[in-house]
C-alpha cells in the first residue's frame, strides 16, 4: 500500500543518473515512465517534483533531471517529510479534519504497568482530557472524576499534574487550556499522598506528610 | 400565440422547478418570457460577476431566493488571494433598496461581512432562510444581528465557513418570540456558545428538524438537546466523549433512542471510540453518516458502526478506515449512493489509507454508487476498469491520488485507460477529476466519451496542447475547466475562443499560457473578463507579451468588468 521502495536496481551510471531516479516515487513523467514502444518519451510537461522544487514558471529545465530535482524528489521520498505544493492535495479545510497540529504528550499513571500517550491539541478542555486519561487508564479506575482533578484508582487517590519546560511538576488546571497545551511537556498521575504540598517550583520528589 | 389567460400560464410554470427549465421557458416567446419573469421565485447564480444585481432586481421583481457563488473553486486550496472578491454586500443593498421581498439567500465562496449580515437582518421582514458555504469575513456579531432581527427565521445553516466567533453571546439573541426554527447548523463555529440559551432555543422550536453542534457543546447539552427535540431528522454531534459505563452515557443512549427519526448523522468533532455503542439503536435508520471530522474513529470501533448502518445511501469517511473497512462498506450498505474518503493525513506516509482495493469492493457491492470522492495512495488501470463495468451509473466521479503524478503500480504505465473505461462506461457522467500518470491520450478519451461532462478538473497531466484541445472540442456541454500545472500554452487557449462563451469559466493556473495569449482572448471576447491573477511582489511584474502567467481566470459576463478587484488582479 505504501510506496515500498522494494525494488533496488543495481548501481549504474547510464545518463549520469543514480538508481533513485528510475523508482517508482515521484516519478518524474518523461523520464521514468516507459512507453509501449519502449523508449523512455521526454514530456515537456512540468513535472510533479519540479513544481515541489519551487520551479514554478521556469520551464527551461524541463527535460532535464537536474540535481536539485533528484535532491527535491529524494527530499519528498521519505514517509513524513513529503515536501508541499500549494493547494495539493485538493482538500478544504484538511487542517480541521485529519490533525493539524499534533502536541504529543506521555502520561504516566503512577503503579501502571505501562505509559500512555495523549495528542493535547485533541481536547479544548480540563475536563475533556480527564476523562479521557480516565477512560485510557479505566482498567484501574472504577469513580468517574471529581472536580479536583483528583481521580480514584483503586481506592488510593491521584492528582494530575505536569511537568513543564523547566522541569517542574504543577498540578494541573491553574492556567488557561491554552497555556497548558503549550507549556506541558509530560503528565504524571502522581499518588495524591504525594502530590500534597505540590506548588510551582517545587522539586519533583517531595517527602511524604501524612 | 397565447390560448390561455396570463395565470393559467404562470400556475403552470409554477411547477417547472429546475433552474434549466425555467430558462428554457423563457426563451419560448416574448410572452412566454414576460409571465416567466414575473413569476419566477428562485434564481441560482453560479458566478456572482456575471450579472448585476440591478439587473436582477430589473428582470424578477418577485424574487424570493437568491443563491450565489463567488470565488473560483480552486480557491479552496488556497489558490485564489484572500482579497479576490466575491463579496455579497452590494447585492444586499440592491435588494434593501429596491423593496424585493427576499426570503432566502444561499452563499458560496463569498465574502460575508458583518455589515452585510446586519443589514441583511434589517431589510427583509419576512426572511426565512441564510445558508453560508465556504464562506469569510463575518463574525459572531454578524450572526447576533441575524439571530436578533429576524423574526421569522427558519434556516440558518453555516457550512464550512471562517467565522471569527471569539464571541459567544449571539445564539443568546433569539428573542423569546422565536420559535420557527427548522434548521440551525452551527457546527463550523471554534468558540463556546452559551448552552442555556441553546437548550432554550430548541425547547421552544418544535418544527426544529436539522440540529449540527459545535465541537464545544459537550455531552450533558447534548443529551438535553435530544431530550427536548426527539423529532430530529439531521443530527451533527460537537463532543462525543463519555465513559461507557457512567451514568451520563446512559442517560444519553435513552435520548438518543427516542430520536426514531433521525436519517442523517454527523459531527463527532470529539469523539471517544468506545463509547460508539449508544449510537447503534439509531443506525438502522441512517441514510446519511458524515464521519470526516473524526479521525479517533477508526479500526473495529469503526466498522462495527457501520455494520449496523445498512439503509446507508450517502457515505462521508476518512481514509482511515481502509481498504478493508471499505469492504465491510461494500458488504453492509448495499443502498449507497455517494461515497466520499477524505484524507487524514494529507503529507503523510498514508499508513492508514486505502487503495485501489478498497474502490474496487465497494464498486462490486453497490451496485447504486453513482457519486465518488476518494482520496488514495494509488489506483490502478484494471481497478478503474473494474469499477467503471461495475458501477456505469456514476454522475460525479473523482479521484485523487496523493501523488498526483504516480502511475498504475503495477504496470508503470499511465491512468489513461482506467479513466477512458470510467468516461466509456459512465454515460450519464456530469463531473470528472483526474489524478495520476497521465498522457494527451486520457483527454482523447474523455472528448470522445464524455457527452454529458459538465465540469472536468485537471492537474499535473497532459504531454501537449493535443490533450486541452481534444476536451474543448469534444465535450459540448462543458460549463467549468479548472486546469493547474500542464503544459497547454496559447494554441490550445486560441484555438476556439468562442466555446468560452458557451461555458461558465475557465481557470488555468501554472500552465504555458502567456500574457499575449490571454489578451488576444479579451480583445476578441468582449463577452468575457480575462483576470490574471498575480500574487507577487507588483514591482517584479513583467509586462511583456511572452511572459507566462501564473494564474489566469475567464468567465463568461453581461456586465463587463467589475470594479472591486484588488491590486493583485488584473482585468485584461
Amino acid at each position: 500500500m505504501s510506496s515500498e521502495n522494494g525494488k533496488r536496481l543495481p548501481e549504474t551510471d547510464a545518463d549520469g543518473l543514480n538508481f533513485e531516479a528510475t523508482e517508482l516515487t515521484l516519478g518524474l513523467p518523461g523520464k521514468s515512465r516507459v512507453t509501449p514502444d519502449g523508449g523512455a518519451k521526454l514530456g515537456s510537461k512540468r513535472g510533479f517534483s519540479e513544481t515541489v522544487d519551487l520551479r514554478l514558471g521556469d520551464n527551461k529545465d524541463a527535460n532535464k533531471l537536474g540535481q536539485s530535482q533528484i535532491d527535491a524528489r529524494e527530499a519528498a521520498k521519505s514517509p513524513g517529510s513529503k515536501a508541499q505544493v500549494v493547494g495539493w492535495p485538493p482538500v478544504r479545510g484538511y487542517a480541521k479534519r485529519g490533525k493539524k497540529s499534533c502536541k504529543y504528550v506521555k502520561v504516566a499513571v503512577d503503579g501502571a504497568p505501562y505509559l500512555r500517550k495523549v495528542d493535547l491539541e485533541m481536547y479544548n478542555t480540563y475536563q475533556q482530557l480527564l476523562t479521557s486519561l480516565q477512560d485510557m487508564f479505566s482498567r484501574f479506575t472504577r469513580n468517574f472524576l471529581n472536580e479536583k482533578r483528583i481521580e480514584q484508582v483503586n481506592g488510593i487517590e491521584y492528582a494530575t499534574t505536569c511537568e513543564d519546560k523547566d522541569g517542574d511538576w504543577m498540578l494541573v488546571g491553574d492556567v488557561p487550556w491554552q497555556m497548558f497545551v503549550e507549556s506541558c511537556k509530560r503528565i504524571r498521575l502522581m499518588k495524591s499522598t504525594e502530590a500534597v504540598g505540590l506548588a510551582p517550583r517545587t522539586p519533583p520528589k517531595c517527602s511524604r506528610t501524612s | 400565440m397565447n390560448y390561455f389567460p396570463d395565470e393559467v400560464l404562470e400556475h403552470v410554470f409554477d411547477s417547472i422547478a429546475s433552474h434549466k427549465d425555467r430558462n428554457s421557458v423563457s426563451l419560448v416567446c416574448k410572452s412566454w418570457y414576460r409571465i416567466e419573469r414575473y413569476s419566477r421565485r428562485r434564481v441560482f447564480i453560479g458566478n456572482c460577476y456575471s450579472i448585476s444585481p440591478e439587473r436582477l432586481i430589473a428582470r424578477f421583481p418577485g424574487l424570493k431566493s437568491l443563491t450565489l457563488k463567488g470565488k473560483p473553486h480552486f480557491a479552496d486550496f488556497n489558490l485564489v488571494p484572500y482579497d479576490w472578491g466575491g463579496f455579497v454586500y452590494p447585492w444586499i443593498k440592491a435588494l434593501a433598496e429596491s423593496g424585493i421581498g427576499l426570503e432566502e439567500l444561499r452563499l458560496k465562496r463569498m465574502v460575508v461581512s458583518d455589515e452585510s449580515l446586519e443589514l441583511l437582518s434589517k431589510s427583509f421582514a419576512n426572511f426565512k432562510s441564510l445558508v453560508l458555504v465556504s464562506c469569510e469575513g463575518f463574525s459572531a456579531d454578524g450572526l447576533a444581528a441575524v439571530a436578533a432581527n429576524c423574526r421569522f427565521l427558519r434556516e440558518l445553516d453555516l457550512q464550512e465557513n471562517e467565522v471569527d466567533d471569539h464571541r459567544g453571546h449571539w445564539l443568546s439573541c433569539f428573542p423569546e418570540s422565536c420559535t420557527s426554527l427548522v434548521s440551525l447548523n452551527f457546527a463550523c463555529l471554534k468558540g463556546e456558545v452559551n448552552l442555556g440559551a441553546l437548550e432554550r432555543l430548541v425547547s421552544r422550536s418544535p418544527n426544529l428538524k436539522s440540529l449540527r453542534l459545535n465541537r464545544l457543546v459537550p455531552l450533558d447539552t447534548l443529551q438535553k438537546l435530544l431530550m427536548r427535540a426527539p423529532q430530529l431528522v439531521d443530527l451533527g454531534i460537537g463532543s462525543y466523549v463519555h465513559d461507557p459505563s457512567s451514568e451520563a452515557s446512559n442517560k444519553l443512549k435513552h435520548a438518543i433512542q427516542r430520536c426514531k427519526s433521525i436519517v442523517s448523522l454527523s459531527g463527532f468533532l470529539e469523539v471517544a471510540p468506545r463509547c460508539m455503542s449508544a449510537i447503534y439503536p439509531i443506525c438502522g435508520n441512517l441514510t446519511t453518516l458524515n464521519l470526516s471530522y473524526a479521525p479517533g474513529l477508526h479500526g473495529n470501533k469503526l466498522t462495527k458502526l457501520i455494520q449496523h448502518c445498512r439503509k446507508l445511501q450517502r457515505l462521508w469517511i476518512l481514509d482511515r478506515i481502509g481498504d478493508k473497512g471499505l469492504g465491510v462498506v461494500a458488504s453492509t450498505c448495499k443502498e449507497l449512493q455517494e461515497l466520499r474518503v477524505f484524507p487524514s493525513d494529507p503529507f503523510g506516509a498514508g499508513n492508514d489509507a486505502v487503495t485501489e482495493e478498497g474502490l474496487v469492493l465497494v464498486s462490486a457491492g453497490c451496485p447504486k454508487l453513482n457519486s465518488l470522492l476518494y482520496f488514495c495512495q494509488q489506483m490502478t488501470n484494471a481497478a478503474l476498469i473494474t469499477v467503471a463495468r461495475n458501477c456505469p451509473n456514476f454522475i460525479r466521479f473523482r479521484l485523487c491520488i496523493l501523488d498526483p503524478v504516480k502511475p498504475d503500480p503495477v504496470t508503470n504505465q499511465p491512468l489513461d485507460e482506467g479513466f477512458g473505461a470510467i468516461v466509456q462506461s459512465c454515460k450519464r457522467l456530469k463531473r470528472l477529476s483526474l489524478s495520476g500518470l497521465l498522457t494527451d491520450q486520457v483527454f482523447l478519451y474523455i472528448g470522445m466519451y464524455a457527452e454529458q461532462l459538465e465540469m472536468l478538473s485537471i492537474a499535473f497531466a497532459a504531454d501537449s496542447d493535443k490533450g486541452m484541445l481534444y476536451v474543448l472540442n469534444g465535450c459540448k456541454k462543458l460549463r467549468k475547466l479548472e486546469i493547474r500545472d500542464c503544459p497547454f500554452g496559447n494554441s490550445a487557449l486560441l484555438e476556439d475562443v468562442g466555446k468560452y462563451e458557451t461555458m461558465r469559466s475557465l481557470w488555468m493556473s501554472s500552465c504555458e499560457v502567456t500574457l499575449g495569449g490571454c489578451k488576444t482572448v479579451a480583445e476578441k471576447m468582449p463577452s468575457l473578463n480575462v483576470e490574471i491573477i498575480n500574487e507577487s511582489d507588483q514591482t517584479e511584474f513583467n509586462l511583456d507579451e511572452g511572459q507566462k502567467v501564473d494564474k489566469m481566470y475567464l468567465y463568461r459576463t453581461l456586465v463587463g468588468h467589475r470594479k472591486d478587484a484588488p491590486e493583485s488582479v488584473w482585468i485584461l
